[in-house]
């Protein structure tokens, strides 16, 4: 080597060990991550799970991380300028967190290249956009498999919010589950059209109560129905959060929307430079969803086998999904041992046999 | 000891001086709020009222501010006449969802076709959709003497349901996976409603809006129907000796009113939202209405109000994200303004005197 090359090896070494100083001193600076909510973080439900999920990677990152959120956005044209300000504010890591905020989310990223957006439950991705879901049917095998075991009058109720394909996966996986356990089960549904309602959840509790329902099931977010059950010495489950103030009667147990590890899991990936755009969906094994505390109500045995349910769903291999199934209208959707693809469940719009309420249309 | 004393005749001076005074009364007391929740209340008020207007992005900010202005104000526009005539269109929220299904509803029948009659077309829909809603409690006031404020009221509950009905059916795009929501007409040139100049924020709907404040000026000022509403708000005997028919103001005005906030959904759909979902209807109906009396139902204070109010909403999301205050604080800050707004317009009417009053 000569002394030349000597001399420009050393200044490009110098050049790039002060850049890397430069990166360095940079990533002291927080990594700002903001979070937009469609309801209250209050609400004891989705908004509020997902804000457990931001509180997660606040304790996960420390000082390395600055979250905000910004709560009660509606879906449409505010969800679009909160995103803007978001950006602006300069968020390099957004979380939008309802449904309705797709087109927004995809129109704020095309004028901020720089910024990454995850969007819960939606389908539509770019290179700065990911999708993220739980696959909440696993678990509702799992308190399928509960209700069929521990309803007398065979009767369960289900109080549906919207008929979309995560609502429809959730009532199939129920039911299937129950039949399994209980070939005498009967699934009433009533869809309340709403995510968060009290009064309109007490109204559908009441109705299914009135028809003979002694299991109630809900994929709305508010705790009324089990206010409503607990009059009517009824069994429910736990929706997104656990619930547990109504444990041991008459919560059972629950579904549990768990996103503090993929919020933790994405966050690390921008702080190590691994982001890129992808399309999650994670369900029991990887902790997304989880099955809240089974409570002294349910007998053991009972417990123990929802517990195998939910421990093969989580280990894979069992799929909630498996044939032999047959649409509602009698016509084959699986054959035996036939396992469902995540196309066909992502735009689920029927029901399976058996189930005897009709579906929207 | 206080006494109120009526004046003679309203003061003019103070009808325009309380709406500044209900807003600093507002930032004072709000303030103090921010304070109590442990947060800086000078810098909580900057970033709601200043930083949306002259801070940094603020060219951004200042478009937006339009948009969220416009349907206020062409909303209150239309309302500010029957409320001026004694006729309580509580339903402005409904005639605005009915108005937005109807325009969406003629865009997407024409989809894929692109045309320059797509676009009128969707505004006579939105307006005719509007006019009908707002028709319903016009017939069954003057044909039964069904009171328009809780029929107006009611019909908001029932277009809420037909629109859910709508996004979850026969509007569903066909090709959004089952999921509920129409097309986007964003992505639909013939039916965007783009904005005029881009960035601005200023798209047909607040042009109409601005057109609708004119509108209802002249008539309100140099029109006879202006007078006979005016006349029917003041003097209802009065009025039937100067002509006035009570059923034909009656139409006129929740017609008017309905065409308009029609306008307004019609205007949102097919610009700033894009698409028919259940959750399009976002209260702008009703918050039309706390801004036509913010704007004491006058159009020049109508235009000052709607922008104030879309000013609390943007400087208020700024100020969840920026100071991490809750949204009900802002809600609660809102509520403030309305609040002290009716509160002083009692200086309007009455002069305060101290001291005890001769029984």
């Amino acid at each position: 080597m000569n002394r030349r090359s000597f001399l420009t090896t050393t200044a490009i070494t110098a050049t790039v060990l002060s850049l890397g100083l430069g990166g360095a001193a940079l990533a002291q600076e927080p990594l700002k991550v903001a979070f937009m909510y469609v309801g209250p973080v209050g609400d004891m439900g989705w908004s509020f799970q997902h804000d457990q999920g931001r509180q997660a990677v606040d304790a996960a990152y420390g000082g390395r991380v600055a979250t905000s959120y910004v709560e009660n956005v509606p879906e449409g044209p505010d969800a679009e300028r909160v995103l803007t300000q978001m950006a602006l504010a300069g968020n390099k890591l957004i979380f939008a967190t309802s449904f309705g905020y797709m087109d927004a989310v995809m129109n704020v990223a095309a004028k901020f290249p720089d910024v990454r957006f995850e969007h819960a439950t939606g389908y539509k991705r770019a290179d700065n956009v990911s999708t993220y879901d739980a696959r909440f049917y696993e678990g509702r095998a799992v308190i399928g498999t509960i209700a069929g075991r521990m309803t007398k009058t065979n009767k369960i109720g289900y109080i549906g919010s919207f008929p979309i394909p995560e609502v429809v996966q959730g009532i199939n996986s129920a039911f299937i589950h129950a039949r399994k356990v209980n070939p005498a089960v009967e699934m009433k549904v009533v869809w309340a059209y709403t995510w968060f309602d009290p009064a309109k959840e007490a109204d559908a509790a009441a109705a299914l109560i009135a028809e003979g329902v002694d299991v109630l099931m809900q994929h709305t977010d508010s705790t009324a129905p089990q206010a409503k059950a607990q009059e009517a010495g009824i069994y429910t489950f736990g929706q997104a959060s656990d619930m547990g103030a109504f444990a041991p009667t008459p919560r059972i147990s629950s579904i549990i929307d768990n996103w503090g590890p993929y919020y933790v899991a994405r966050v690390g990936a921008m702080l190590d430079g691994s982001w890129a755009s992808t399309g999650s969906w994670e369900g029991i094994g990887a902790g997304a969803v989880g099955i809240g505390e089974i409570s002294s109500a349910v007998p053991a045995e009972v417990k123990a086998e929802a517990e195998t349910l939910a421990a093969a769903i989580g280990a894979g291999t069992y799929h909630p999904f498996t044939g032999p199934l047959n649409k509602q209208d009698g016509t084959p959707w699986l054959a035996a041992g036939e396992v469902a693809d995540d196309g066909a469940l992502s735009g689920l719009n029927f029901f399976v046999e058996g189930i005897s309420a009709q579906m929207p249309q | 000891m206080i006494t109120l004393v009526a004046r003679p005749a309203p003061s003019r001076f103070w009808a325009w001086a309380t709406p500044v005074l209900a807003v600093l009364a507002t930032m004072i007391a709000g303030g103090v709020l921010f304070a109590i929740l442990g947060k800086d209340p000078v810098e909580a008020i900057r970033v709601i009222f200043w930083d949306p207007l002259f801070g940094a992005n603020a060219g951004y900010f200042r478009g937006q501010l339009f948009i969220k202005a416009g349907p206020l104000i062409l909303i209150a526009a239309g309302l500010a006449v029957g409320f001026r005539a004694g006729i309580w269109n509580i339903g402005a929220e409904g005639q605005y969802i009915v108005g937005a299904l109807c325009g969406a509803s003629v865009a997407l029948a024409a989809y894929p076709a692109e045309s320059v009659l797509v676009f009128p077309a969707m505004v006579l829909a939105g307006a005719l959709g509007g006019w009908a809603w707002g028709m319903i409690p016009a017939l069954l006031k003057t044909r039964f003497g069904a009171s328009e404020i809780l029929v107006s009221l009611m019909l908001v509950y029932v277009a809420q349901n037909l629109l859910a009905w709508a996004a979850f059916g026969p509007l569903k795009n066909p090709q959004g996976f089952g999921f509920p929501g129409s097309r986007n007409l964003q992505q639909y040139p013939s039916a965007h409603n783009a904005d005029l100049v881009a960035g601005s924020g200023i798209h047909w709907g607040v042009m109409a809006g601005f057109a609708a404040l004119i509108g209802t000026y002249v008539l309100m000022s140099r029109h006879i129907a202006g007078f006979r509403i005016q006349i029917a708000g003041d003097a209802p005997k009065a009025a039937r000796f100067a002509g006035v028919a009570p059923a034909r103001l009656v139409a006129f005005c929740l017609g008017l009113s309905g065409a308009l906030a029609g306008l307004a959904g019609m205007f949102e759909v097919a610009g700033p939202s894009g698409q028919i979902t259940d959750s399009f209807g976002a209260g702008y109906g009703f918050t039309a209405i706390i801004v036509a009396f913010l704007g004491r139902l006058n159009p020049i204070g109508i235009l000052l109000a709607g922008l104030l109010m879309a000013l609390t909403y943007i400087g208020g999301d700024m100020a969840q994200l920026m100071l991490q205050l809750p949204a009900a604080a802002i809600q609660v800050f809102q509520g403030m303004l309305l609040f002290f707004l009716l509160g002083l317009d009692l200086l309007t009417n009455y002069t305060v005197k101290w001291g005890w009053a001769r029984a």
